[in-house]
Formats: structure tokens, C-alpha cells, sequence
């Protein structure tokens, strides 16, 4: 076990380098970060002169070998639009996109369990085609669009639940602010939470379907029917633990990827969170803040693979993971 | 039909719930409410960016001056038909050729409790000299000198008309404040570019509103300052919540939904729907910003030729551009100058005339026409990217083919400093508010030692302009001074020095209650100190 976490953290540094690597190479096409510190009148010696304080007409490698030796000391450079340590502006945004996620991912567990048995139990039935169907939708229309709509329904028209941020919040440990212990931070996250989850959701309706589809038909359930098992069971007890292997793989790299990627649905909802912060950091190009975002997000989806490893072999323990590692 | 009625029934089985959730909502908000007090006015604001620093000499930009008018006061400002009023200043005289004399508002404080004196005006004078977004326009001034207390000389280095132009961008700042050092050990004062300085933090101005909490990006708060001097203003809003929106769709539904009381700058797919909307109130105005393109001489010989620049400025359709692309929401331009500028030159009409266009190519030799390249912005000015695409196709009609690219602006600009395209879309707002500016960045001869044409990416030069530029910024005698500002444009115009296209328009909406319409103006600083919200 630590032989595998150890040598977890050695591939997730390498990976972290790499990442580190790419994205400094690339920071010299994202644009020049003077234009956006300075007005328009500010002549091109000036920003010359600023440019040479910020290090920017350094070589190439002695701009990188400055920034690994500063990595090394878990400084990833100074964000120029907020001044702070770029590590320390993520970190802070990091809770109100995992809160998104959190809620997002809740919605997802109880909606697509049930509905994936529901439709896996009833082939043929109209609510399992209404389901699918409605699927069908959701993995179509983009989050940006379902966002609005949601938006334009529930705060505009009804005028039921707030159309953007995050409301009131309670400060919790580390700065860590939550919005799930008051009404009003829960209502924020309400509409949030449905657009980031409409995506996934019928993904995981479909794998669930599709896995179970497969299990029913095994021997041992027809064993259990024919042992007199309650049917919920065999439904929920026997025939869902068999289908959760690939779940909770396709689940990892998505909640990975829900983490990195809710800029869509933070830019519609002004949702102060990691996404919409790198939108952004990008049109400023905030060249600190794109890099050290990149490099976080590298160690999010480390962690999230290594923690999907680790659940295989609770699920299912004929995973050994030193063995693999070995 | 059968989805709809489920979706249609199972909405009704939320409703109770949802409707609790919103009294539970109103009743909390109501409760702290009360908390502020009965007679507080709240104004909930929504702008596409918050002020990058509360240091007012860090970057000049519309949303540093925004807060400026809020947190600071200058010593004039510009009223709505664009004249000056005064501020911190009470009166002011023209002493002499070179000195204006001000003379300053009693009794005022600023936020920290401290007087504010001369000695505070002369200490941001220095500081704004060494500002590099700011330098420019203070480097005409030489020195301020304290003749008292209240007493203040502005000199300026030679004959100076703009001495009132550039005093409405000195915030006086709190000197006292401001000196020694904090807690890292730094100066206060410190002015600094990406440095997390004390003054990038901390803010004492005299201004209707003080900070009262900020998270970058997220949200400013600001609360009204009870000892603020002008007791004469109307305003009535005792707290103000700035969130930054930077989507646009976002922004109108915030505003649409009642989360928000304010919003600008309403973007123009928007008008028809908030027009519609009768609990709202919008404030349209022809704006400032000029978009032009610039046709590069160096590049392309072609365009040295006046009569090929006279073609392609006679091609050009803007008012088309405005009617369709821009949605109405622009003022079709002849030349750089927007109504109201000294400079504007009212016998200047728009051209758009294709038979003249396709003649003078002929006469230029250039009935075949030639190939040319294009650049512009595609996230910088309101339909950028639409309107460069229409400008290329109607310069297809002339036979001048051209392939356009177009880069978001933090791309932009590098290439722009490049002169990357044979021709280059720029927008121009005038930092002083003044017509010279424009001769100065835009069309100037090229001179990087005299600074003077930093943005004419077209190398026109024509020696008759620079010589009126340079009377200009001597004439002190305004009437004298704006007939030589026309005739720069005038000059520009029968050149056809660039192709002008138009002035984007200005809108802020807001709701019903919140009286908006005499504080906004066109310079897009509303004076919020000023703002009326009525009761509903």
C-alpha cells in the first residue's frame, strides 16, 4: 500500500513537470501581459522598462530555471491581477468550484442510480424510453445553454431562486467558506449544481443501465430469484455492486474532469470559483495563474485516479493493488 | 405534448416547496435589513469589471476611474454637457499663460479623520508624475505650487489649453495616510505595478463612499461616508454591493431577475428586451470611442495614393455597419471627433458611395484592384469581429481582396505594435477627453521621441497636421484653439487619413426606483454620490 502511494506520488510529480513544462513554453503565444497592466497611453518604452522589472525579456531558460527553483519552494509565481502568491488565489477559489462539483455530484448519485436499475429492470417501459430519451437531451444541448434557460425560467420568469454567485456564506476551517449551511447559499447552488450535473447525469443513467442490463442476466441472480431474495436485494444489494467497477472508474476521471472544467457553467453563473477564475486569467493572460492553474489541475486528477485505485480494491478485493504496483 | 405536461405537473409538485425556500429567503433578508437600519438604500451594482487595485495611480482605465469617483473626489469634474464643475476645487482662475489658480474646498476630511489641505493635492500631483499609466497626461504640468492652505498654482511647462482637462484626473489623496510604512516594511506610499502595495489595499480619498469590504473579482462593498462635505448632493444610497459580471447574458438576467439594481454596459443584443421590459429604466448616449481602421503606407504602396484611401473610405458602408451589425446602437462617423469635442467639425459627412469609390480606383490605376491583409480584435469593441468582416467584403466590391485575421485583444496588441497587417482596426477614446488626442496617438507622424503617433499603424504623416497640433496645444483662447482642432480634421478627412467607421454607444440600465438618468454621462463615470433611489 505505501509502496503504491509512493510511487503514485513519484508518477504525479513527473506528470506535474511535464504540465509545468508545457505550459511555460507555451505562455509566450497567450499574449503580452503589459497591455493588460497598462492604459493605452503608456508608451512603448515605459513598458519596456516594466516588462524588464517583471523579468518578462529574460531567455527562456533562465525565466524557467527561475521558476522551478521557486516551484521547488511551493511558490508558483505572483498572479499579476491579484497580487498574490498564484498558488494561494487558486487555493481559495478551489472550495467554491468543489462545492459546485459536491453538489452537482450528489444530484448525479441519487438520480442515476435508481433511474439506471429503473430502466435496466423495465426494458421496454414509456417511463424508461421518457428517460432516455430525456437523456438524449441533456447530452446534447450544451451546459451553457441549459444554464441560461434554467436561469431565464427560475430566477426571471418565477423569480423563485437568484441567478448568479454564491449568497451568503459561512466561514468554515483553512478559509474555507461554505454555502450549504444557510438557505440563501443553497439556493444559489441550486441552478449551479443542475447545469453542471446535466451533462453527466445521463452518462452515468446510460453506464448504470447498460452494466446492469448485463448483470441481471448473470447466473447467481437468477440463483437469488430462485432462492427467494427480496427483489430489492438482489437489485441494489448483489447486482449493483457488480456494475460499480466501471462506474467508479468512468466517475474518477469525470468528477476529475468536472473539477477543472466548470468554467462553462461559473462564467454563466458568475460562480467565483477555480473555471471561470482561468477563463479569466486567460483573457488577462495572467501568465502565473494560467501556469499554476494548469499545474493544480494535474494534481487534482493524480489524486482523484490515485483515490479510484484505492476503491477498487474496497469494491471489489480481488484488486490487489501492491501486487499491481510491484 | 405528453413530456410537457409531465415536466409541466411535476413543476407544480415543487412548487409549495420552492415557495417556502423563497419566503424563508425574504423573511433572512429582511432581517438584516433591519439590522443596517429602516432608512438604509441599498444599491446593488453590477459592472463587466471591478478596479484591479484601490490604488487610483495604478492603471488607468474606466473602472480605476469609476471607483475613483466613488472613493476619491477630483478637483473638477465634467458635467453631462461637458463642462467642468468644480469639486475639492471651489473656483479657479487663469493666472497666466502657464498657471491656473485653484482655489480649494474648506473643511473637508477625508476618510481617515486627517484635513484635507494643499499639501494633500501637491502630494498626488508628485505621485501621479511618476505613475507610468499617468505621467503622460501630468507631463505638460511642471510643478504645483502651495501658495496656502487652501491655495493651490498649477504650472505648466509652456502655454498649456488643457490645465481643467487634466485636473479632473487629480483625485487628492490622503498624504498622511499615506506615509510611513507597513507592517512588510514598505513605504505606503509605494507605487506599484503587480506589488502588493499598502495603497493597492487601503484607500483614504474625501469621497462619497468608503470601503468597506472587497474581495477581488467577486465583490467590493462600499458604505456611504457620513462626514462627507457636499452636503448639497441628492444622494440618498447609503451602501453599494459591486459585483463584477464579465458575461453579458449574465449580467441583463442578474438585472432582469431583480438580483441586481444596476447594470452597464448593457450589451447591444440585449436593448430590444430590456426596452420591452417596464420595470426597468435605460439610458442610451452617443459614446466617445471612436472605431476606425488604418491603412498602412509603408506596407502597401498602394495606399499612398490618396485616391486609393479616398476609394476605400467611399466603399466603406458604416451607416450600414451601424444599422445592421451594431443594431442602431452607434453614431456613424466622418472623423475622429465626437459631437461636443472641440475638434468636431460639423460640415463633415459621412461618404459611403460605391460608384465614386470604383471611379477613383480607376483614375489610381487600380481597376483590377490588389490584395491586401486585414487584422482586428475579436474581444475588444462591441461586434469587432462582425465588423471587420463586413469592411472586408465591401472592400471586395472595389476588387481589393482581403484576408482578415482576427485575435482575441492580448494577441491583438503585440501584432498591432508590430504593424502586422497591411490594414489595422483600432478603437480610440480620448484619455483627455480633448480632439488633440486622437491627432496625437493616431495620425501624428510617427515620432517615438516626441511620442507622437504610438498608435498610427497607417504611417500617415502629413507635416500641416503636426504644425496645427502643436499651435493647438499652445492656444489658450478656446474659440482660436477649436478652429484649428477642425482643421486638423478637416485636413484628415479630404486625405482620407484613416477609415472612420463609428462611435460606439453608451447604455446603463437599471430598475424603475433607481434614478439613473442624471447621473450617468458620457465619459462613463456615473457619480454614484449623486444617486437617487426612490421609494417604490
Amino acid at each position: 500500500m505505501a509502496l503504491f502511494l509512493l510511487k503514485r506520488l513519484g508518477q504525479g510529480l513527473v506528470v506535474m513537470f511535464i504540465i509545468s513544462t508545457i505550459a511555460f513554453a507555451i505562455q509566450d503565444n497567450l499574449g503580452d501581459p503589459l497591455r493588460e497592466l497598462v492604459g493605452q497611453a503608456v508608451s512603448e518604452q515605459e513598458r519596456e522598462k516594466l516588462r524588464d522589472e517583471l523579468g518578462l525579456n529574460d531567455p527562456f531558460l533562465v525565466q524557467y530555471g527561475r521558476f522551478l527553483k521557486n516551484a521547488v519552494q511551493g511558490d508558483l509565481g505572483t498572479s499579476y491581477f491579484f497580487k498574490e502568491p498564484a498558488l494561494k488565489v487558486i487555493l481559495t477559489k478551489l472550495s467554491a468550484t468543489l462545492e459546485l462539483v459536491f453538489g452537482a455530484t450528489l444530484i448525479i448519485i441519487f438520480l442515476s442510480i435508481p433511474l439506471g436499475v429503473y430502466t435496466a429492470v423495465h426494458p421496454n417501459g414509456f417511463t424508461t424510453k421518457l428517460i432516455l430519451g430525456w437523456s438524449i437531451l441533456g447530452i446534447s444541448i450544451p451546459v451553457f445553454l441549459t444554464a441560461i434557460l434554467l436561469v431565464y425560467f427560475f430566477a426571471v420568469t418565477l423569480g423563485w431562486l437568484p441567478s448568479y454567485g454564491r449568497g451568503e456564506l459561512v466561514p468554515m476551517f483553512w478559509g474555507w467558506e461554505t454555502g450549504y449551511l444557510t438557505l440563501d447559499g443553497l439556493a444559489h447552488l441550486v441552478l449551479p449544481c443542475i447545469s453542471l450535473a446535466s451533462i453527466m447525469l445521463p452518462l452515468f443513467i446510460r453506464l448504470i443501465r447498460s452494466e446492469m442490463v448485463e448483470v441481471l442476466s448473470a447466473e447467481y441472480i437468477k440463483f437469488a430469484h430462485a432462492k427467494g431474495l427480496s427483489r430489492n436485494r438482489i437489485l441494489y444489494i448483489h447486482a449493483l455492486k457488480n456494475t460499480l467497477l466501471p462506474v467508479i472508474t468512468v466517475g474518477g476521471v469525470q468528477i476529475g474532469n468536472m473539477v477543472a472544467y466548470t468554467i462553462l457553467t461559473e462564467t454563466v453563473f458568475q460562480w467565483p470559483g477555480m473555471g471561470f477564475l482561468f477563463l479569466e486569467a486567460v483573457t488577462r493572460v495572467d501568465t502565473p495563474l494560467i501556469v499554476a492553474f494548469l499545474i493544480v489541475v494535474g494534481a487534482v486528477f493524480v489524486v482523484v485516479n490515485t483515490l479510484v485505485d484505492l476503491i477498487y480494491g474496497l469494491i471489489n478485493p480481488t484488486v490487489r493493488l501492491t501486487r499491481s504496483a510491484q | 405534448m405528453k413530456t410537457g405536461m409531465n415536466i409541466r405537473s411535476s413543476l407544480r409538485g415543487l412548487r409549495p416547496h420552492a415557495s417556502k425556500l423563497k419566503k424563508g429567503i425574504i423573511a433572512l433578508s429582511i432581517a438584516s435589513a433591519f439590522s443596517v437600519g429602516a432608512l438604509a438604500n441599498t444599491l446593488k451594482l453590477a459592472y463587466d469589471a471591478d478596479p484591479v487595485s484601490l490604488d487610483p495611480h495604478e492603471q488607468l482605465s474606466g473602472a480605476t476611474l469609476q471607483y475613483s469617483h466613488m472613493v476619491f473626489d477630483p478637483l473638477v469634474r465634467w458635467t453631462k454637457a461637458h463642462d467642468f464643475e468644480g469639486r475639492l476645487a471651489e473656483k479657479w482662475e487663469r493666472v497666466d499663460d502657464k498657471t491656473v489658480r485653484f482655489f480649494l474646498r474648506k473643511g473637508v476630511v477625508f476618510h481617515s479623520g486627517n484635513p484635507f489641505t494643499a499639501k494633500d493635492v501637491a502630494w498626488t500631483f508628485d505621485r501621479l508624475k511618476s505613475s507610468p499609466d499617468f505621467k503622460a497626461i501630468f507631463d505638460p504640468f511642471d510643478k504645483i505650487k502651495v501658495i496656502d492652505d487652501h491655495t493651490i498654482d498649477l504650472v505648466s511647462k509652456d502655454t498649456f489649453p488643457l490645465t481643467l482637462h487634466a485636473s479632473t484626473y487629480i483625485f487628492p489623496m490622503d498624504s498622511k495616510f499615506y506615509a510611513g510604512k507597513d507592517d512588510s516594511g514598505a513605504d505606503k506610499a509605494e507605487l506599484k505595478k503587480h506589488g502588493n502595495t499598502y495603497a493597492s489595499r487601503k484607500a483614504s480619498g474625501t469621497g462619497p463612499f468608503t470601503i468597506e469590504s472587497r474581495e477581488q473579482g467577486i465583490k467590493v462593498v462600499f458604505k456611504r461616508f457620513d462626514q462627507y462635505w457636499d452636503k448639497q448632493s441628492p444622494g440618498n444610497v447609503s451602501k453599494i454591493e459591486l459585483t463584477p459580471i464579465k458575461e453579458d447574458s449574465t449580467r441583463v438576467l442578474a438585472l432582469l431577475s431583480g438580483d441586481v439594481d444596476f447594470i452597464a454596459p448593457v450589451p447591444p443584443n440585449d436593448l430590444d428586451k430590456i426596452r420591452k421590459d417596464k420595470n426597468i429604466n435605460l439610458v442610451e448616449m452617443p459614446g466617445t470611442r471612436v472605431i476606425t481602421f488604418q491603412l498602412n503606407q509603408k506596407r502597401v504602396k498602394a495606399f499612398a495614393d490618396p485616391r486609393v484611401r479616398q476609394a476605400i473610405v467611399h466603399a466603406v458602408n458604416n451607416e450600414g455597419i451601424v444599422k445592421k451589425i451594431m443594431k442602431g446602437f452607434g453614431t456613424v462617423a466622418a472623423q475622429n471627433s465626437p459631437e461636443g469635442y472641440l475638434g468636431y467639425n460639423a460640415s463633415l459627412k459621412p461618404r459611403y458611395d460605391l460608384a465614386k469609390a470604383k471611379e477613383l480606383m480607376k483614375e489610381a490605376g487600380f481597376e483590377n484592384g490588389f490584395s491586401v491583409s486585414m487584422m482586428a480584435p475579436n474581444n475588444r469593441y462591441v461586434n469587432d469581429e462582425k465588423i471587420a468582416q463586413a469592411v472586408a467584403s465591401m472592400l471586395a466590391k472595389i476588387n481589393i481582396k482581403v484576408s482578415l485575421k482576427t485575435l482575441p485583444k492580448a494577441q491583438y496588441w503585440p501584432e498591432f505594435d508590430k504593424r502586422s497587417a497591411d490594414i489595422m482596426m483600432i478603437g480610440w477614446h480620448a484619455d483627455t477627453e480633448d480632439s488633440a488626442n486622437f491627432a496625437e496617438f493616431l495620425t501624428a507622424c510617427p515620432n517615438s521621441e516626441k511620442g507622437l503617433g504610438q498608435y498610427n499603424s497607417g504611417n500617415y504623416c502629413n507635416k500641416k497636421v503636426d504644425e496645427l497640433l502643436m499651435q493647438a496645444n499652445k492656444e489658450t483662447d478656446i474659440k482660436k484653439r477649436s478652429e484649428i482642432l477642425q482643421e486638423i480634421e478637416k485636413i484628415q478627412y479630404d486625405d482620407a487619413a484613416f477609415v472612420p467607421l463609428h462611435f460606439q454607444d453608451l447604455a446603463w440600465a437599471a430598475r424603475k426606483n433607481v434614478n439613473i438618468e442624471p447621473i450617468v454621462n458620457v465619459m462613463n463615470f456615473p457619480y454614484l454620490g449623486d444617486l437617487v433611489i426612490n421609494k417604490k
